[in-house]
């Protein structure tokens, strides 16, 4: 048969080659699954693939992507330094949650007060949030040596507990006839957060994640800290003889991508979604997760996986409505894609060698 | 001694791995009652051609002959069952059974226990290997776990008996009673294979030797005719030259440069040797000796030296500072260079290049970092020095750690520690692995960074090491430090006893 083979150094031709690979398997076997289902593969990937960006509807999808795609990037950003860390925050959607509320409490305690400041507030406030939604994990590991993979993603429902009682008790809106939601930000200029430009979807937390990606990227090129986040994810023993505490390291990486998971959600709250309801999380910061490994956990890719990810959000939503996909058969794609990327990977650092018997042990 | 008779011939057998040939094309035999050495560098291909003895590899090419027929084990079963045994470096018991116990499992068809037991009891009083077969094997010593590996051996009645660097782990006492067992063994007919790379032993112990260099086999001679010194350079195929130290300067008088008062830590490690009340001091350009046998608080020392585990602030000081609450990037500041034991994952990030390596520990002492952003230029430019002062073989700067040997990765590791112009020098085991040249090189840079005035501390497993560039020399056992002596005047036999003796086992071979 065939065995791997370790390979001396990690390939970089399979390390830039992998995210590549694992998209076009996944297409194919996307495919296969369409057509169990009995829809035209082509046409399928087709519409989840290349009629947003240039199809019927491209004008109005493109913006979206932009949209999709801020969320994803900020929050992988964040949780990728961790990643690298060896620090699993496994519940940026419970950070993005009470980022949003915690924002959203700011703005709308003051409502209808005009002023500049609100919004910044606001936005401070929303990092706070998911800042603080982070320490949990992070001070019950390092006093009690918790699992922070249990520990984050068990606050996630914890977060939409809250959520729920947000929408349906102290944030309601007054004036919104029973209706669970709070107010409209839209309707609130001082703590909306608008189109910049029209059409293009751009909107604050856009910048936001595009200044993260560049802010790691300096970071882990150039700054001690990101030297320092790379070893003791890599070598935990040579981190401590380095000089590194695991425990603070915790504690920063836990903070870094909470904020930055409560950030994307102020400001998706203020913006694309409007106000505070029920269902106002959709998955941002589980699909995070896999935009930060399809990255490769590396700042430029992960700009580029989560463009890729938005594009399958929308593209699957017009799947699903023109051709009449199940929406779990949309999910399944998405998440062969992370699993395509993790069977893949294996060859950065392996190669396969077939029929070598003669290496005997 | 040796008759014509031979045992064991292996001619002309290789065995390539993948970018490595390990042996190539070697050829020698072994004679009846012979003890003959295998003697080589790590690297040579020494382990490799005995698992091929041993049928634990297959070569790629050549034969072997056993008592005149053509021997080709496919597994170690049929290699034990045509009577080769074999003792291993790193044994493979377990430490929650008895001795019986452990006896049984490495047998094919063992006997009842209670047989069993009287078998060990009689063949340990024949060979004078005391042991107790009822005792867990958690609580022996390293020299005692080696017998219960010979023991089994011996049970099968072999008729060559293969060593593997059997000595590492022994006391001096050990040593002798190994050695008087094995010289008992060889005239009862059975030959004896014995692999090191301890020149003296060699001398004292082998009939004839096969030296090994880089999986070729460079000469056979008989060690009682040649010096160590000859064997050494045959083995290395390099003239060695010894070490050589100035003059001690005398330092203006301060405080020691490094002065550990009543340290006493628990063992981060499981299973680990807390530090019981460890006291001595080290002046400017004095290198104190630490030995003793693996497991007796090594590691732990140097973690609390280095700062990795902190312990009270009086327990370290160094020039009047009171350093034993500080971390290692603060004991860094203070003039501290450390190096573990474990080169690859503690000393060094292993998927990490050269570069970012260097950085890990030269970042303070070498100003690698401004503001917190890295000079990656000058990081680059101190890594490049340590490659080229140390001699380490490598592409080039940018490779993973991994990707080195181990021997090329220590030479890297300790230079990049000896170049930071350090203070206080702390070590763990400073030559392991490397090959002799190396080691030369690195004893010497070590005593040059005393000569410069730096106060060092190597632990050693080597005690012919730490005897060559002590000024001191003291024991660790069970996590206390026996008190420091100067090693002019020190003779082996006190050495021993500092180590703790045999374990109360010296009258072995009394009956002998």
């Amino acid at each position: 048969m065939f065995t791997l083979e370790k390979r001396p150094m990690p390939s970089r031709f399979w390390g830039a080659a992998t995210p590549v690979v694992a998209v076009l398997l996944t297409m194919v076997a996307g495919g296969m699954l369409f057509a169990l289902l009995g829809k035209d593969p082509v046409v399928a990937i087709r519409t989840i693939f290349w009629d947003p960006l240039f199809g019927e509807f491209a004008w109005y999808l493109r913006g979206q992507l932009l949209v999709k795609a801020g969320p994803l990037i900020l929050i992988a950003i964040g949780l990728s330094l961790g990643f690298r860390a060896g620090i699993w925050n496994i519940g940026a959607e419970g950070q993005y949650i009470m980022g949003a509320i915690f924002g959203a409490s700011v703005g709308l305690a003051v409502f209808p007060t005009e002023s500049r400041l609100i919004f910044p507030a606001m936005i401070v406030a929303g990092a706070f949030g998911g800042w603080l939604w982070g320490m949990i994990p992070a001070i019950l590991k390092t006093r009690f040596n918790t699992n922070e993979i249990l520990v984050s993603l068990m606050l996630v429902y914890v977060a939409e507990r809250i959520l729920s009682k947000a929408a349906l008790g102290f944030l309601r809106n007054p004036e919104g006839a029973g209706f669970p939601g709070s107010r409209n930000f839209a309707q609130y200029p001082a703590a909306a957060n608008p189109e910049l430009i029209t059409g293009t979807g751009m909107h604050w937390g856009v910048v936001a994640a595009f200044v993260a990606v560049i802010f790691a990227y300096v970071l882990l090129q150039r700054h001690i800290l990101g030297f320092q986040i790379k070893l003791a994810g890599q070598a935990p023993r040579a981190a401590r003889f380095h000089g590194i505490n695991p425990a603070r390291m915790m504690v920063m990486c836990l903070g870094i991508s909470g904020a930055l998971a409560g950030l994307a959600g102020v400001f998706e709250v203020t913006g694309p979604a409007g106000q505070i309801s029920i269902d106002f999380n959709v998955g941002y910061g589980f699909t995070a997760i896999i935009v930060a490994f399809l990255g490769r956990l590396n700042p430029v890719g992960i700009l580029l996986a989560g463009l890729l990810m938005a594009l399958t959000y929308i593209g699957g939503e017009m799947a699903s409505t023109n051709l009449g996909l199940p929406s779990a058969a949309i999910q399944a794609f998405q998440g062969m894609l992370l699993f395509f990327l993790l069977a893949v990977d294996v060859l950065t650092n392996y190669r396969i060698r077939l029929f070598a018997q003669r290496i005997a042990r | 001694m040796t008759d014509a008779k031979e045992l064991l011939t292996v001619q002309g057998v290789t065995k390539a791995y993948p970018g490595v040939v390990a042996n190539a094309d070697i050829s020698f035999s072994v004679g009846v009652g012979e003890i003959h050495a295998l003697l080589g560098e790590n690297g040579a291909g020494k382990s490799t051609l005995v698992k091929m003895i041993y049928g634990l590899v297959k070569p790629d090419s050549g034969a072997m002959t056993l008592r005149g027929a053509p021997y080709a084990p496919s597994e170690p079963r049929v290699a034990r069952g045509l009577g080769v045994g074999m003792v291993f470096q790193h044994f493979s018991l377990f430490e929650a059974l008895n001795v019986a116990e452990n006896v049984a499992l490495g047998m094919e068809n063992p006997p009842a226990l209670r047989d069993l037991a009287s078998r060990i009891t009689q063949v340990s009083a024949d060979y004078g290997l005391p042991l107790d077969p009822s005792r867990r094997v958690g609580d022996l010593s390293a020299g005692e776990r080696q017998r219960v590996e010979i023991i089994r051996c011996l049970l099968q009645d072999p008729k060559l008996l293969i060593m593997d660097e059997p000595t590492s782990v022994l006391t001096p006492q050990e040593v002798e009673i190994l050695f008087k067992t094995l010289r008992q063994l060889a005239s009862e007919g059975t030959a004896i294979l014995y692999i090191s790379h301890k020149l003296e032993e060699i001398r004292a112990l082998c009939d004839a030797a096969t030296i090994l260099r880089r999986g070729r086999v460079v000469a056979t001679c008989t060690p009682r005719e040649r010096t160590a010194r000859e064997m050494a350079e045959l083995m290395v195929g390099a003239v060695l030259t010894p070490p050589e130290r100035g003059t001690r300067q005398t330092w203006p008088a301060t405080a020691p440069a490094l002065q550990v008062a009543d340290l006493s830590v628990a063992s981060p490690i499981q299973f680990g040797t807390s530090l019981k009340s460890i006291n001595f001091s080290v002046e400017r350009g004095e290198i104190l000796g630490i030995a003793g046998v693996a497991g007796n608080g090594q590691d732990e020392l140097l973690l609390a030296l280095s700062g990795e585990l902190r312990s009270a602030p009086g327990m370290v000081h160094s020039f009047g500072v009171a350093l034993g609450a500080k971390g290692p990037n603060a004991r860094r500041k203070a003039g501290f260079v450390s190096a573990p034991e474990d080169r690859l994952g503690h000393a060094a990030a292993p998927d990490m290049s050269l570069i970012e390596n260097a950085f890990l520990t030269g970042a303070i002492r070498k100003d690698l970092a401004k503001n917190g952003f890295i000079d990656w230029r000058a990081t680059r430019d101190f890594a490049e020095r340590v490659i080229k002062a140390y001699d380490v073989r490598t592409p080039g700067p940018l490779v993973a750690a991994r990707a080195l040997s181990g021997g090329n990765l220590q030479k890297f590791v300790i230079g990049r520690e000896l170049s930071q112009s350090p203070k206080v020098v702390l070590i763990n085991q400073p030559t392991w692995g490397v090959d002799a040249l190396a080691a030369a090189a690195i004893r010497q840079a070590i005593l040059d960074r005393a000569a410069e005035g730096a106060a060092v501390v190597v632990i050693s497993q080597d005690l012919d090491e730490l005897l060559e560039i002590a000024d001191r020399f003291a024991v660790l056992n069970g996590g206390r430090l026996t008190v420091p002596r100067p090693v002019q005047g020190l003779t082996i036999d006190e050495i021993g006893l500092m180590m703790g003796g045999a374990h109360g086992m010296e009258v072995a071979h009394v009956h002998a």
